[in-house]
C-alpha cells in the first residue's frame, strides 16, 4: 500500500491517479499508524510553505515524516519542506535536505511554470531511463539550492535542484504525475525501489 | 530551457465537446475525455476545458466530467466557466483540475483572485482576459465578450498580477475567430508589462502564427481551439516545424 499524505490544500487526487495508472493501490491519508504502516510514502505539497509546516506540525506530521524508513517522495512543496529553511514565510522546514529554499530571483517569469529538461544528471536508481533532454512539468516561485544530494539539477534562472535523494528520502521539485511519459516512468522507478 | 507551450482549448457543453472534429482514430469526437486522451498522446503541453453552458444543474455534470478527465491524462489542464465563488473552485479541484480559470468574476469581484491564491496559492490562478481594441485603446470585455467595462488592459493585466493570479490568459476579440494570427500588438504589451506568464490566444490559424507570437512577444504559451480540433494543424507538425526554427518545444 502507498501512503500519500493528506494535505488542507491542492490537488493530490492527481498523484493518487497517477499512482493507479501505473497498478499500485494507494490512500491518501493523514493517519500516522497508515503511513507508518505503508510500503512507501508520497508527501505531495502544494500552497505555501509556513502554513503547510504549521498544518504538519498540528498533527505531529513533521516528526513522523523525518522518522519514516521506507522511501518516502517529496513532491514539489514536499521537496522544499524537506530542506533546512524556505524563505518562503521564513519557515524552518522538516531539515532533512542540508538545502535552503530560496525565491526566484525575478529576472524573467515567475512562478516558473511549463515543461523544462535537465542540465545535469548523476545516475541512480530513480533515473533510470531518465535523459538529460527529458522535459518534465514545473510549477514554482521557490527553489532548492543544488548541494551534495542534488541528483538532477535544472536550469531557470538559476540552476537548482529538481531532484534530491539522501538516503531512503527522495524530492522532485516538478509534478511527476503531469510529466506525462517521463512522469510516470520516474515514478514507476520510485514505486520499484 | 523551459518550453513554449501549445495548448488545446475544449468547448464543453453538457459535458459533450462542442465543435466538431474529425480526428480518425476517435469513436466519439464529442467525448471530451477520448479528445483530451488524444491531445495528450499528440504532444499537448495543457489543455484546457471551458464550460460554456455552466448553470447550476450542469455544473455537476461538469465536476464529474473533471473528474474522469483527471483519472485518464497525465499532463495539468485548466478548467474554466462560470466560476465565481471559493466553492465553485473547491469543487473543481478536489475533482482533480491542476488550475481553475476565472474571467467576468474576476472583474465584478477581484477580491476573490486574492482569496483564490491564498486558499490554494498563485499556481492554481489563471485569469483569463478578454481584450478588444476600441478607438485605439485595449478595453477589457466580459460576459463572454459581450460586456465592455472601463478596464484598460495592460493596467487590469498589472492588477491581476498583484492581487495574486498566476498566469494570464490573454484572448484578443480583434483576432479571435479571424484565423490571421495571435494579435501582436497586445500580447506584446501585456506580456512585457507582468512578471507572470501570459498564455495568448485568439487567431491563430497557421504555424507561422504560432512562430511570430513566441519569436515577437513575451508569450509563454499559444492556445487554440479549432484548428487543433478540425485537423488543420495536428499538434506534431506545428511542434516539429517550430522546432526547426529553434523555438524551444518539447
Amino acid at each position: 500500500m502507498i501512503a500519500i499524505i493528506k494535505y488542507n490544500a491542492g490537488n493530490i487526487r492527481s498523484v493518487q491517479n497517477a499512482v493507479n495508472r501505473l497498478g499500485y493501490e494507494s490512500i491518501i491519508t493523514d493517519n500516522p499508524n497508515e503511513i507508518k504502516a505503508a510500503s512507501k510514502v508520497i508527501f505531495p505539497g502544494v500552497g505555501e510553505a509556513s502554513s503547510a509546516m504549521e498544518y504538519l506540525k498540528e498533527r505531529k506530521l513533521d516528526e513522523l515524516i523525518v522518522s519514516l524508513k521506507q522511501p518516502v517522495l517529496g513532491i514539489c512543496l514536499g521537496l522544499q519542506l524537506m530542506c533546512r529553511s524556505s524563505e518562503e514565510g521564513n519557515t524552518v522546514c522538516l531539515e532533512i535536505f542540508d538545502t535552503q529554499t530560496k525565491q526566484f530571483p525575478p529576472k524573467d517569469k515567475v512562478p516558473h511554470i511549463g515543461w523544462n529538461n535537465f542540465s545535469e544528471l548523476k545516475s541512480s536508481e530513480i533515473l533510470k531511463n531518465i535523459k538529460l533532454e527529458d522535459d518534465v512539468y514545473y510549477v514554482h516561485g521557490y527553489y532548492a539550492e543544488p548541494y551534495d544530494n542534488t541528483l538532477a539539477i535544472c536550469n531557470y534562472i538559476v540552476p537548482f535542484s529538481s531532484i534530491i535523494q539522501k538516503d531512503n528520502f527522495y524530492a522532485m521539485q516538478f509534478h511527476p504525475e503531469k510529466s506525462a511519459d517521463v512522469g510516470e516512468q520516474l515514478l514507476k522507478n520510485f514505486l520499484e525501489l | 530551457m523551459l518550453k513554449k507551450r501549445i495548448i488545446p482549448c475544449l468547448d464543453i457543453k453538457n459535458g459533450r465537446t462542442v465543435k466538431g472534429v474529425n480526428f480518425v482514430d476517435i469513436k466519439d469526437a464529442g467525448d471530451p475525455v477520448e479528445l483530451a486522451k488524444q491531445y495528450v498522446k499528440e504532444g499537448a503541453d495543457e489543455l484546457v476545458f471551458l464550460d460554456i453552458t455552466a448553470t447550476l444543474e450542469n455544473r455537476k455534470t461538469f465536476v464529474t466530467l473533471v473528474e474522469k478527465i483527471a483519472k485518464e491524462i497525465n499532463i495539468p489542464f485548466t478548467v474554466g466557466g462560470g466560476i465565481s465563488t471559493v466553492e465553485d473552485a473547491v469543487a473543481l479541484i478536489q475533482a482533480g483540475a491542476d488550475k481553475i480559470s476565472i474571467n467576468s468574476s474576476a472583474v465584478k469581484n477581484p477580491q476573490l483572485i486574492t482569496d483564490l491564491k491564498n486558499r490554494f496559492g498563485s499556481q492554481f490562478v489563471v485569469v483569463a482576459i478578454d481584450t478588444k481594441n476600441v478607438n485605439g485603446e485595449w478595453k477589457v470585455f466580459t460576459k463572454g465578450g459581450t460586456f465592455e467595462t472601463t478596464l484598460e488592459t495592460v493596467n487590469w493585466a498589472k492588477e491581476v498580477e498583484k492581487l495574486g493570479a498566476g498566469e494570464i490568459l490573454l484572448t484578443s476579440m480583434n483576432s479571435d475567430g479571424t484565423k490571421n494570427g495571435f494579435d501582436i500588438e497586445v500580447t506584446k504589451a501585456v506580456s512585457s508589462s507582468v512578471n507572470i506568464p501570459v498564455i495568448a490566444s485568439g487567431g491563430a490559424g497557421k504555424v507561422e502564427h504560432f512562430t511570430e507570437v513566441f519569436t515577437k512577444t513575451q508569450a509563454s504559451a499559444g492556445l487554440a481551439a479549432s484548428i487543433f480540433h478540425f485537423g488543420e494543424i495536428p499538434i506534431p507538425t506545428l511542434k516539429n516545424k517550430l522546432k526547426t526554427q529553434n523555438i524551444p518545444i518539447r
